[in-house]
């Protein structure tokens, strides 16, 4: 049964109130790594949201006409990291021949996509919650762009902290894991506000 | 679940992994389909058109420039640097680590990152021109000592290599049993260029070095060999000064051939000392041959010095550290008042050592001339 969200609120759900980043802790690996340095974190969240997107869409459509009609939900998961990976690659190829700025923007973080848990926990969720295609659409955008918003504010927020007094057992990962927390925090508190599914 | 779920799990994820890759490869080649560029090298000397989208090492190489890599475009060995010219977009991550801080100012970059996708002007040493790959065969393999070989190979295509004495080639051997790729090395020549049918090099074993092994332990007599060059700035500068040279073990290669080239040329006006410098006498090579060149060539000075003889080798020449002896020799037997150049082949540890020694018996850096090798 197709939960009743319209897609724009769905959309703006997925960017604040259930943020995949900061409610469901996923894509944990380059948020914490590439967050060092803001230009960076810009550049993989603008990749993030592009890939999501694209394979969100992708996924639903495979899902839909392929696996349900061939009874192969047990194969869900490996479908999706391929069809994940081959987006991918797509994505690079065409970035890097249309759009030189974005591509050296982007950089070694566009086939590093392929494996951020973000990606595919979103497939997952679009597929659980019985999304339909303009719902996954949004869903898959909003999350994105939740990514894109809490990688480059907890940038900003590191930033401050390396000219902070901060104890010398809680420099670098203790510090930013309890930022994240209080971020996390913050996020949750609205979590209540729309239902997703 | 009856047996049919096993086959159709499998077909199913061939296909769509199969269809997906089509359509990568659709893409690509859609994609990646680039028009001709220009290169210009050296501000017009040459100029090339060629098809765009690969790397500018790949591109270059198959239009036969070769610029020197020893991993063959990975970016794991920082050989490849050119200078670029022309806006090609910033330094790359994969760059980064092989550029100093005077590189990236310069605009110095890695030609197996930089992806042709529109016209470029670069700057490269004006020799690199010249580099060609050549096909050769295995003419004789000699053991000179217990761990250096000479091997002697014939050029097959082109069957001529025109080379400055002291410059070196890149030697490339195939995939051999542990070994899945190529591998090549740099490795002086022996030979002098009058003998430009043939190419000398003197390859001593190194446990666990991969062309190494395969010169001592795979090559063969006939069999055919691939290598580019002729590469390097260590050659004979032409003025009047007297040369000290100073080379153990396969590092003489370049000095015997500069040397064997003057005498071919009759330059009989510059005096050279050749310092050669060995554990025992089991790691000396070519002795009579040097003896007898000095004494047809009454110019040359060949000092073989043991660092560590046995008892038994009944050595009756110079005996202690290579460096010490030409401290010696450079205070107390060479004239002091003549010009004096310096050409060092070794090890990093064996000429930063003998660089000082120089440098303390006046002899400035800028006239020190070396080629390095690990």
């Amino acid at each position: 049964m197709r939960p009743d969200v319209t897609p724009l609120i769905l959309f703006i759900a997925s960017i604040f109130t259930s943020n995949i980043l900061l409610s469901n802790f996923l894509g944990m690996c380059s948020f914490i790594s590439v967050s060092k340095d803001f230009k960076s974190s810009n550049g993989l969240g603008l990749a993030v949201t592009l890939t999501l997107t694209v394979t969100t869409a992708l996924n639903w459509l495979v899902y839909k006409y392929l696996i349900i009609p061939l009874g192969l939900e047990y194969l869900t998961y490996i479908v999706f990291i391929i069809v994940i990976a081959a987006v991918v690659q797509v994505l690079e190829m065409l970035i890097e021949r249309f759009s030189s700025n974005l591509y050296m923007a982007l950089g070694i973080f566009l086939p590093l996509i392929t494996v951020n848990c973000a990606i595919f926990g979103v497939a997952l969720f679009m597929q659980l919650r019985n999304y339909d295609f303009i719902q996954s659409v949004f869903f898959g955008a909003g999350s994105g762009l939740g990514w894109w918003l809490a990688i480059v504010t907890l940038a900003a927020i590191r930033k401050k902290v390396d000219a902070a007094p901060v104890p010398p057992a809680l420099k670098g990962p203790g510090i930013t894991l309890i930022t994240i927390g209080f971020m996390a925090m913050a996020f949750i508190g609205f979590s209540g506000m729309i239902s997703v599914q | 679940m009856d047996i049919l779920t096993f086959i159709t799990a499998p077909l199913i994820i061939s296909l769509l992994s199969g269809s997906l890759a089509l359509i990568i490869v659709v893409v690509d080649s859609l994609v990646n389909n680039y028009p001709d560029f220009t290169i210009d090298i050296n501000n017009g000397r040459k100029k090339l058109t060629t098809k765009g989208g690969s790397s500018l090492l790949v591109t270059l190489s198959s239009q036969g420039i070769f610029i020197p890599s020893a991993c063959g475009g990975k970016a794991s060995c920082g050989a490849c640097k050119v200078k670029i010219e022309s806006d090609v977009g910033a330094i790359l991550p994969t760059e980064l680590p092989y550029l100093s801080e005077e590189e990236k100012k310069d605009n110095i970059r890695l030609a197996c990152q930089i992806k042709l996708k529109k016209d470029i002007k670069l700057l490269i040493p004006q020799d690199l021109l010249y580099v060609r790959q050549f096909d050769a065969t295995v003419e004789s393999i000699t053991e000179l000592t217990y761990d250096i070989k000479q091997i002697r190979l014939k050029l097959l295509s082109p069957d001529s290599i025109d080379f400055k004495a002291g410059q070196y080639v890149q030697l490339i051997v195939p995939p051999y049993g542990q070994i899945p790729e190529k591998t090549q090395r740099a490795y002086s020549m022996s030979s002098t260029p009058s003998d430009n049918h043939h190419v000398e090099l003197l390859v001593r074993f190194v446990p666990g070095g991969l062309l190494t092994t395969y010169v001592h332990k795979f090559m063969r007599v006939n069999e055919k060999v691939v290598f580019t060059g002729p590469f390097g700035d260590f050659f004979l500068r032409d003025t009047k000064a007297d040369m000290i040279c100073v080379a153990g073990g396969s590092g003489m290669a370049p000095i015997k051939s500069i040397v064997y080239d003057m005498y071919e040329k009759k330059i009989f006006d510059r005096s050279i000392w050749y310092f050669f410098g060995a554990k025992s006498t089991r790691d000396l090579f070519y002795l009579d041959e040097l003896k007898e060149l000095g004494q047809l060539m009454p110019s040359f000075h060949f000092i073989p010095a043991l660092s560590n003889p046995d008892h038994s080798d009944n050595w009756n020449g110079e005996t202690g550290l290579i460096t010490n002896i030409l401290d010696k020799y450079l205070k107390s037997v060479i004239s002091n008042s003549s010009q004096k150049e310096a050409y060092l082949c070794g090890s990093p540890g064996m000429i930063d050592a003998t660089v000082k020694v120089l440098n303390a018996n006046g002899l400035v850096s800028e006239k020190i001339y070396y080629d390095k090798f690990a």
